[in-house]
């Protein structure tokens, strides 16, 4: 008999692993949109599996809304990076230092 | 019930292996097809929890077209791998401390026994006939219709802020104007000459006999 507390658990871990990856890819403007996805995603696990334990499918639609809020996140990230990509010639972060004073 | 557990241990060993080499990969490409992969196994963890329509739709969705524009952002741009790879792992110790200790408290307090198999057990499957897709179009045409359709604007304008941010326009590019085309009167472009008629100077000595 599998508990809440596993899925819950495996949400956890995938968030911890996609802190780790903004602390490691600190520079790397697209491996850092993909831990922000993978957050995204632990975070729909745990909705996910509260819904099928509490027998509210509420959370499943919430899911939806934060899949839909994903993607537009995403498409706009992507067309700031090409622009960025553009105009700079890299995505470094540390390159990214224009408005500092 | 067995051959589920055996599954969702699978699934969730794959997906959690997938992220930690997104995170650590070299290669952004690998790092996105990882990110593929893990995915994948989030969709393959849903479906053992009855969520099909949502695995169904993070497949499509993100595996199809999300992991896709990333594909392709990836692909297309020129990264300098050796730069952004400096000193990637200086922060890997206080990185890695955040993380464990991340997952110690969530594993504390998630393992209480308000979370167990005895506060909350797992409840009886659904029949045949259930449709989970069923369930979620009454909540989200029913109750939710109105954050639904906020998610359609939302929707809209992030297609309208991505297509309006990496719109280029070249000065040195020919436009049509539409409007102007359409616009167009007969009296702007043809004009009339009218002029008197007269014989040719040297018509009868070129006449074909």
């Amino acid at each position: 008999m599998i508990s809440l507390s596993y899925y819950l658990t495996l949400g956890a871990i995938l968030f911890a692993l996609s802190v780790v990856g903004i602390f490691l890819n600190r520079k790397n403007v697209v491996i850092l949109l993909m831990a922000i996805e993978l957050m995204l995603l632990a975070v729909n696990i745990n909705f996910v599996a509260f819904a099928h334990y509490l027998g509210d499918s509420a959370g499943q639609v919430f899911v939806f809304f934060i899949l839909t809020v994903a993607a537009a996140e995403a498409a706009i990230g992507l067309a700031i990076l090409i622009i960025l990509f553009r105009n700079r010639g890299t995505i470094n972060v540390e390159d990214l230092d224009s408005l500092k004073g | 019930m067995i051959f589920t557990e055996l599954a969702l241990h699978l699934f969730g060993a794959v997906m959690i292996f997938a992220a930690a080499m997104v995170v650590t990969i070299r290669n952004p490409v690998k790092a996105a097809l990882f990110l593929v992969l893990a995915f994948f196994s989030a969709a393959c963890v849903w479906v053992t929890l009855e969520a099909e329509f949502l695995a169904i739709v993070l497949v499509l969705v993100y595996v199809g077209a999300v992991m896709v524009l990333f594909l392709f952002v990836v692909m297309m741009l020129d990264i300098n791998l050796a730069r952004l790879r400096e000193g990637f792992g200086d922060y890997l110790p206080i990185g890695g401390l955040v993380a464990v200790l991340l997952v110690v408290e969530m594993a504390v307090v998630l393992h209480a026994p308000e979370f167990g198999v005895d506060n909350m057990p797992r409840p009886e499957p659904h029949g045949a006939d259930y449709s989970n897709t069923r369930e979620l179009g009454r909540l989200i045409y029913g109750a939710y219709v109105y954050p639904f359709e906020i998610a359609a604007i939302i929707l809209l304008v992030a297609i309208v802020a991505a297509i309006s941010l990496t719109l280029r326009r070249r000065p040195d590019t020919k436009y049509q104007n539409p409007a102007k085309q359409v616009a167009i009167r007969r009296e702007d472009r043809v004009r009339l000459v009218k002029m008197p008629s007269a014989p040719r100077p040297d018509a009868d000595r070129e006449t074909p006999t």
